[in-house]
């Protein structure tokens, strides 16, 4: 028997799958049909400190083998989540990862001190939201910005900090070693890329921000090469997600050098599909006698 | 929201009309039973198969003894285009039943008058609501819309009290909007499932008439389940998924008037 087990940031997670952040909803909806005790944790529908209704017009649009979203992280906001959906949370079984996002820095830290005294497990920065004007992926374009809230963050953050990042950086390497040095103790990456879709009949772009964010096997490849530079960016742990849909996606991740790996898109093509995903990962490391995931994880890189 | 997800095997299918379809599907899960009003996410095609989403179709019956679910569906696009080919035997993955549907037992017991609205494929949900609220003793009276081709009528008359259509184009009943088949003011309640203009218009007549009205709705969605909020609609009691907190709502809600608890 192979032993799934992942020890990230200091906590203990049941296997290396993580549901992503806007995909799961806060993981209630998807008790009965997924084993989520099997998972590594639930990353939550991204926060803001005061909750947002989202983005009005199109929040969908079906792409080759992916999808283009504007949902414009509608959410409750930090106090609600915290008093609400938190506690229904706690008792799925896994790890609870608070995704969070803001319009400023001030946003951030303030949610941050207030996630801090929470019963989280980890705070995971959202640093690359493309849905949001003025918001989120501001940070996560230039590794200065991103360095700025990540430190302001750190500074009353007593929770592991993992940072989410945009493909939208300028300059992957510098932003991952730039959030690093600013205090991150772990990175995950990619958030989805930004894209965009016209709707040919009205003779106008599908969503009303006119870009949205791309996500799905689509993007797999490109999310797969920029965990590759993370990893070899940075000491920190780096989850790795875009498009990973199967086992065997995940394990490219896994021997990229990624600590662990989210699944996000593809619980839309099968709601199942994160624990499909590790029940893939450990027939195959049974197949191969691999006992543990330390003996692949960064066995690619040459 | 109990819902389950699995592989299931289409029983059969057939054109009951241009574009539309009827395929019934087993469903063995009877800790999953569901409501009129309720939905489904189908995929007859693999995960790495195009379209990239499953689909929310309605349910049109249920059959416990069967085992069965009924659809009647439009084939509108890629994703309703490959369900119109599955064929007796195939497999097709069914995960639901998803959102509130339609409270027949809350229906029957406050409202003795109860008018059924239809337009086109929007009578797909209201099939196996005549049947529930047949069953609960009621007999609502039923009044469809379709554009020319009217389609799978017979099965209402057993149910309901009036059986009334209209055409857009006159071809069978009444020459002219579903809105006119029907007055608001002899009813207790509406209940109304079709084109978003025709939605808003009965509920702008029901508001009109003081007549409650309840309206279920369509959106695009990825998860069905309450988890992505790609189907949000804004109303006036704020952001509301149409897959977890709808699809039925109250009219007031989403055209506006007075929302009743």
């Amino acid at each position: 028997m192979s032993d799934l087990r992942v020890k990230l940031c200091g906590v203990e997670m049941a296997g290396p799958v993580v549901a992503a952040s806007g995909t799961f909803g806060f993981g209630g909806e998807y008790a009965d049909i997924c084993d989520l005790s099997c998972l590594g944790g639930i990353s939550g529908k991204g926060l803001t400190l005061h909750g947002q209704p989202g983005n009005q017009g199109e929040r969908l649009w079906e792409t080759p083998a992916g999808l283009i979203n504007s949902i414009g992280l509608q959410n409750p906001g930090v106090q609600h989540f915290i008093d609400v959906e938190l506690p229904e949370m706690k008792k799925l079984g896994t790890t609870v990862w608070a995704n969070l996002g803001g319009h400023s820095i001030e946003e951030y830290v303030q949610g941050a001190e207030m996630l801090s005294a929470s019963d989280v497990d980890i705070i995971e920065l959202n640093i690359s939201c493309p849905n949001v004007k003025a918001g989120g992926m501001a940070y996560g374009v230039k590794a200065e910005s991103a360095s700025e809230v990540v430190s302001k963050v750190r500074s009353v953050c007593t929770k592991p900090l993992i940072v989410k990042l945009s493909p939208q950086a300028e300059d992957m390497v510098a932003m991952c070693k730039a959030v690093e040095a600013a205090g991150a103790d772990g990175i995950s990456l990619i958030n989805t890329l930004q894209a965009c879709a016209i709707d040919i009949e009205k003779r106008r772009p599908v969503f009303n921000n006119i870009f949205a964010g791309l996500s799905g096997p689509a993007v797999r490849p490109v999310a797969l090469r920029m965990v590759w530079q993370a990893v070899g960016a940075v000491n920190i742990p780096v989850v790795g997600l875009g498009g990973i849909a199967t086992g065997r996606d995940a394990i490219e991740f896994i021997m990229a050098g990624a600590a662990a790996v989210q699944v996000g898109a593809a619980s839309f093509t099968d709601p199942a599909a994160c624990q499909r995903v590790t029940e893939e990962i450990e027939i195959w490391m049974d197949e191969h006698n691999v006992k543990t995931l330390e003996e692949i994880r960064g066995c690619a890189r040459v | 929201m109990r819902a389950a997800s699995c592989e299931t095997v289409v029983l059969g299918q057939q054109e009951v009309a241009e574009n539309i379809m009827k395929m019934r599907v087993s469903w063995v899960d009877e800790e999953h039973a569901p409501h009129a009003g309720q939905f489904f996410m189908l995929r007859g095609w693999a995960d790495d198969e195009a379209p990239f989403l499953s689909r929310p179709i309605s349910l049109h019956s249920f059959d416990a003894q069967q085992e069965s679910l009924e659809f009647l569906y439009q084939v509108k696009g890629e994703g309703t285009e490959k369900l119109s080919q599955l064929e007796e035997g195939d497999v097709i993955r069914v995960t639901g039943p998803m959102g509130n549907g339609f409270d027949v037992q809350a229906l029957t017991a406050e409202y003795k008058k109860i008018a059924v609205v239809g337009g086109g494929i929007g009578t797909a949900p209201l099939y196996q609501l005549c049947r529930e609220l047949a069953a609960a003793g009621a007999k609502p009276d039923l009044f469809c819309g379709f554009r020319e081709e009217v389609y799978e009528m017979e099965p209402y008359r057993a149910l309901c009290g009036l059986v009334k259509v209209s055409t857009d184009t006159g071809a069978v009943g009444f020459h002219g909007f579903v809105t006119d088949l029907f007055d608001a003011a002899d009813y207790d309640v509406v209940v109304v499932c079709g084109p978003d203009i025709m939605m808003k218009n009965v509920a702008e007549k029901c508001a009109a008439a003081h007549t409650k009205c309840f309206v279920s709705l369509e959106k695009k969605m990825a998860c069905g389940i309450g988890a992505c909020l790609g189907c949000t609609c804004h109303t006036a009691g704020g952001a509301k998924s149409v897959c977890k907190n709808g699809p039925v709502f109250d009219a007031a809600e989403i055209y506006g008037g007075e929302v009743q608890a």
